[in-house]
């Protein structure tokens, strides 16, 4: 694919990220059955089958599958609790659902060939607003007016607190942006990388390192697929937390 | 793929491709929702589940041990008592079984000397009496051979006189 027909090389490392419909060239409409629903549906039977049929033994000693399941579930139980409080845990399952979208398309997306559905700004950013909306009306709702002293800073000097309220509010606002393009970026920064070193790797000595460099960087993309799962559910934990208890 | 008829893509990033995100979007809530109910009615009850099973299972062995221990515990308790008592029981016996047997000796013992004492009183009294029939039988032996002796030097005495005088000499 990097190849192009008059022999120069040419690079498309952006292709991976087009979205196609699966059937036909139609438009693609909002209903499309495209490479995203693929990817996801196939992120949802993999979340199944770890989560559910793996898990599905209920032994006392656990199997290896249900040790997996049991893992990743302790692993965020204790990230809600110890970051957001104990009082967030009924929020457990809305934040178990984006770790675990976002884990397993980040890993699915790792398969050559696959399409990666975090990539993608839409799907963060609407993951980040939802997070962001969640937030502000747990805020509200849990604590009513209270909750803007979230952005009134009363350890600090009186002076200094109107400047601090304009930068919490700016700060409270940017955070979904932050959020989204933290994860779309890394995760295509990454695949783009890597598919920059594959069109080197399309013949002569450059071969030689740009297959290592392929390796390195799908090494350090492994990690960054699930540190940026972490990064997102542990940053949904800190919002929740200021939003349950606003004070500083 | 872009059909050749379409707008030259912008080159660059279909992540700022407006035409589609509501096909993105929509996919990405159907996906969404559909893991937050496989999440919430069935795999973190059944986690969550397994979980709780098992701290119970823990908690539960870990009393029943406590409770085992403890019984050992009485249990060891208990034998020490009844060694105890076996051993002070034991001792008991012993020495009840000494005292009647010291009881039973005395009686023999006395029985014995009293036997021993009787005995001896009559051979006392034998002995005696065989001393005085030989004193006796001396006295008159002594008698007859002094007046046989008086006698035959010419003298005379009476039976009586020399027996006075034997006797005499004899007590002396």
């Amino acid at each position: 694919m990097a190849e192009s027909k008059d022999g120069g090389l040419v690079f498309k490392p952006m292709d991976q990220f087009k979205v196609d419909s699966l059937f036909g060239d139609g438009p693609i409409g909002m209903f499309t059955i495209t490479n995203v629903t693929l990817w996801m549906a196939l992120a949802v039977i993999a979340i199944v089958l770890v989560m559910v049929v793996g898990a599905r033994g209920r032994n006392i000693v656990p199997s290896r599958s249900q040790s997996i399941a049991e893992m990743i579930y302790g692993f965020v139980h204790n990230m809600v609790r110890d970051v957001a409080g104990k009082d967030a845990l009924p929020y457990f399952p809305y934040i178990m659902t984006l770790f675990l979208f976002i884990l397993f398309a980040n890993f699915l997306g790792l398969i050559p060939g696959s399409f990666t559905t975090t990539s993608h700004i839409a799907v963060t950013a609407v993951m980040a607003v939802a997070v962001f909306l969640t937030v502000t009306i747990v805020g509200f709702v849990k604590n009513g007016t209270a909750f803007l002293s979230l952005f009134w800073v009363s350890s600090a000097p009186l002076a200094l607190r109107p400047i601090l309220a304009v930068i919490e509010v700016i700060s409270y606002f940017v955070r979904p942006v932050s959020h989204s393009i933290r994860l779309a970026g890394n995760v295509m920064a990454g695949h783009a990388v890597i598919k920059v070193f594959a069109a080197f790797a399309a013949g002569g000595i450059i071969a030689v390192p740009a297959i290592l460099g392929i390796t390195a960087m799908y090494g350090l993309e492994v990690l960054v697929s699930a540190i940026q799962a972490y990064v997102f559910t542990i940053l949904t934990c800190v919002y929740l937390k200021d939003a349950l208890h606003p004070h500083h | 793929m872009a059909t050749p008829t379409e707008v030259a893509e912008a080159p660059g990033m279909p992540q700022l491709d407006l035409s589609t995100f509501p096909n993105q979007i929509f996919w990405l809530v159907v996906t969404l929702v559909v893991i937050y109910f496989v999440l919430s009615k069935i795999a973190l009850p059944l986690i969550g589940g397994a979980l709780a099973d098992r701290a119970q299972t823990i908690t539960d062995d870990l009393a029943t041990a406590e409770e085992l221990k403890q019984k050992a515990v009485e249990a060891e308790a208990a034998y020490e008592k009844a060694l105890a008592d076996a051993r002070s029981e034991a001792q008991k016996i012993a020495a009840d079984m000494k005292a009647e047997v010291q009881a039973q000796m005395d009686v023999e013992m006395a029985k014995a000397d009293a036997e021993i004492s009787a005995k001896s009183a009559e051979a006392a009294k034998a002995l005696s009496a065989i001393k005085d029939s030989a004193m006796d039988s001396v006295k008159k032996v002594a008698t007859d051979t002094a007046q046989e002796i008086v006698k035959a030097m010419g003298g005379s005495a009476t039976k009586k006189d020399v027996g006075a005088i034997v006797a005499n000499r004899m007590k002396g």
